[in-house]
């Protein structure tokens, strides 16, 4: 499977789940795991572009699959990815548990809508808890992250 | 919270996944994952066998088929929501889509899936109650149709054999009056009870071992709904009143 961009050998223990891939085998531990049982999101990545919670799924299965994780969002690793920026002016984050998977779930929802209403700005991060309770920093860096993607698209010319 | 111990196998077509089914014991088809994994997790299930069939090609249409809407076993839920062809002839299916959980887990789950494992509380099902669908069940002895009437039996149970694989759930065209509503104390979470109403038809859900058609004019009868943390049996009643004339209101 690819990760984040580099291809990494698969796992032979076929009970491994992918969370645990991620955090263990290949150190990526910026995916959390809270429930195991799909509920909270905090183990939320991309698979092929599309946010899945990654502790309901076998590593065996992302086999010949594209994965990214919070660390592969900032291109060249340096400057903050549009959403993490967003949570960044917002203050969208206290013990940031949550957050992770919160911003990849905002990847994916800005991904299939890049100019959310206020709805599904509320259904795009009804899957994610967040037990310090700050989710409205955390809407309104989604209204934030819409602003800077756009902005971005304008300042490199795409549309 | 890892899942047990299980022997892993990932066919690459139907016949090859079928020929599985029917040697393997005590064997579980794993779709979406996103009901199984978490029964896995959480140890509750512990079958010896995974039959993966996320490797089958071929599997993912959803396509027009005698008058109605056909969904293969490997089609997201995701992928049905979106489906224009889906919205046009079974639009109560499109609906129904969007109060299944959230969109990432949607993005994951099947609808064969969730029909396959028969959660009482679960909406799909009872969509397919409703409208008086169908699913395909294939294994080596050939194929079978199962009507929703006949499918479901008890909790998480269905008429499906162990060698059986559901490879298509068939909706019919509905265009006519529909609704679904449902009571649950945060969005995405399973409903505490839920209508589905097509035309004159009610299906319920949430408050029976499975899925039952109801008499819109009086929706309760015969029903013992079960009592837990989140509802009484009586808010469980109250909800179905409620829902009903909703239903029928829309």
């Amino acid at each position: 499977m690819r990760v984040n961009g580099v291809q990494r050998a698969a796992t032979d223990d076929t009970r491994r789940l992918l969370s645990d891939h991620l955090r263990h085998d290949l150190g990526l531990t910026g995916t959390h795991v809270g429930c195991e049982h799909g509920v909270c999101g905090c183990c939320t990545v991309l698979l092929d572009g599309a946010p899945i919670r990654s502790c309901l799924m076998l590593a065996v299965q992302a086999e010949g699959h594209d994965v990214t994780t919070i660390e592969g969002l900032s291109r060249d690793g340096t400057a903050l990815h549009p959403v993490q920026q967003a949570f960044h002016e917002c203050h969208a984050l206290q013990c940031g548990f949550c957050t992770p998977g919160f911003v990849m779930s905002v990847v994916g929802l800005l991904a299939q809508h890049p100019d959310p209403s206020p709805v599904e700005i509320e259904e795009g991060i009804a899957g994610n808890l967040c037990r310090c309770t700050g989710y409205a920093s955390i809407r309104r860096a989604v209204h934030r992250a819409v602003e800077l993607s756009t902005q971005g698209e304008r300042m490199t010319g795409r549309q | 919270m890892k899942p047990p111990p299980f022997a892993y196998h990932a066919p690459a077509s139907v016949d090859e996944a079928c020929g599985l089914l029917a040697t393997l014991e005590d064997a579980k088809v794993l779709a979406g994952g996103q009901s199984l994994v978490p029964l896995l997790n959480f140890r509750l299930a512990r079958p010896q066998h995974l039959v993966d069939i996320n490797r089958v090609s071929g599997l993912e249409r959803i396509y027009e088929r005698d008058r109605g809407i056909a969904v293969q076993a490997l089609a997201r839920q995701a992928a049905v929501e979106d489906s224009e062809v889906v919205a046009r002839i079974c639009p109560l299916l499109t609906e129904a889509i969007r109060l299944v959980a959230h969109r990432v887990i949607r993005n994951r789950g099947t609808v064969c899936g969730s029909i396959a494992h028969a959660d009482p509380a679960s909406e799909l099902p009872a969509v397919l109650l409703a409208l008086n669908g169908h699913v395909i069940a294939r294994s080596t002895r050939g194929d079978r149709v199962i009507s929703a009437a006949e499918l479901f039996t008890s909790v998480m149970e269905t008429t499906l054999a162990p060698d059986e694989l559901m490879v298509e759930a068939w909706f019919p065209e509905s265009t006519d009056r529909h609704a679904i509503v449902e009571e649950s104390r945060r969005h995405g979470d399973f409903a505490l009870a839920g209508a589905v109403r097509y035309a004159d038809r009610l299906a319920l859900f949430g408050v029976a071992p499975t899925p039952v058609l109801a008499d819109p004019h009086d929706p309760t009868r015969g029903l013992e709904p079960s009592a837990d943390l989140e509802a009484s049996r009586e808010f469980r009643l109250h909800l179905v009143r409620v829902l009903t004339d909703r239903a029928f209101a829309a």
